[in-house]
């Protein structure tokens, strides 16, 4: 039995699932969510270069595309991360804490 | 075969490491398991023959963005009981890691070479590193600066947001040293024996 187009599938999926799930599960710490929301990106670029890799190329359609965008997700991603913990510091020198029950200040 | 048993190797071991990300108690073992998982899907983005994503993703994952979580960690964690009982706890631990992480690379490397990936290569003469170097300066060039200025925005965005001026700190100040006299520094004192300099 072959690995194909499904399988990578598949695995992206319970990687983003997991992501998602681990967002919602988490309690503690702002620093998983963000390792999650990492995840997710990641289980995005495995669907990105799956589909790349696996598409039959149309006339003028350019096989490369996926991978070329899967590596602009993955810039936006270390983006998201510098800017995430740039913003988690600041936040835990202003209020001493981290966890996610006790950011309430907008009492959301 | 080899590439079917690498591939359900790298994604049991992804999965499961994700998992782990979210299950595992101490944030460190955490980042840690991040980097199992990234590197578990570098190896699914070699045998589908994006190898420049696959090293791409280990340069920028476990080189930068794990490191950078690492220090965030250490630098804000609040309570660090459990992590104080010594280093040769974690041991075992990093050993695993280490293995998994080897048998994976020899696994990839074996079923690259020997095995057939199973993905159509489009051109066999043109590695995938040259062939996205080739649309990426070109046709993507417009996108390509975009994704500079966003890197700049963060990095911008990072240094203004954790940037804090402390008072108090002594500053070389060109101008003003530049501006100094020898008349303004410099004063003739006419002491009387005895006398010393006053206060």
């Amino acid at each position: 039995m072959s690995v194909g187009l499904a399988h990578y599938l598949v695995v992206a999926a319970l990687l983003f699932t997991i992501g998602v799930f681990g967002i919602f599960v988490n309690r503690k710490n702002v620093i998983i969510i963000l390792m999650c929301v990492e995840l997710m990106l990641l289980a995005v670029n495995i669907n990105f270069v799956a589909f790349a890799a696996h598409m039959t190329v149309a006339p003028g359609a350019d096989p490369l595309a996926g991978q070329v965008f899967a590596l602009f997700v993955l810039t936006v991603a270390a983006a998201e991360a510098a800017v995430g913990l740039a913003i988690l510091v600041v936040y835990f020198r202003n209020r001493g804490t981290i966890a996610v029950e006790d950011i309430d200040l907008m009492k959301g | 075969m080899l590439v079917t048993l690498t591939f359900y190797l790298l994604a049991a071991v992804a999965v499961m490491a994700a998992f782990m990300v979210v299950a595992a108690r101490n944030p460190v073992h955490s980042v840690m398991y991040l980097i199992l998982t990234f590197f578990s899907a570098a190896g699914l983005f070699i045998l589908m023959g994006a190898e420049f994503l696959a090293l791409l993703l280990i340069m920028v994952y476990v080189g930068a963005v794990a490191v950078l979580f690492l220090f965030v960690v250490m630098m804000l964690e609040v309570d660090f009981v459990e992590i104080k009982q010594g280093f040769l706890q974690y041991a075992p631990f990093g050993l695993v890691m280490a293995f998994i992480l080897f048998l994976e690379m020899v696994l990839v490397g074996a079923a690259y070479f020997f095995g057939d990936s199973g993905v159509p290569d489009t051109d066999p003469e043109v590695s995938n590193l040259e062939a996205i170097g080739s649309v990426l300066y070109t046709d993507y060039a417009l996108f390509f600066e975009g994704v500079g200025l966003v890197l700049l925005v963060a990095m911008i965005g990072a240094i203004v947001l954790t940037h804090r001026a402390r008072d108090g700190v002594r500053r070389q100040d060109v101008g003003r040293q530049v501006a100094r006299t020898r008349e303004a520094a410099i004063k003739k004192v006419d002491i009387e024996p005895g006398e010393g300099i006053g206060p």
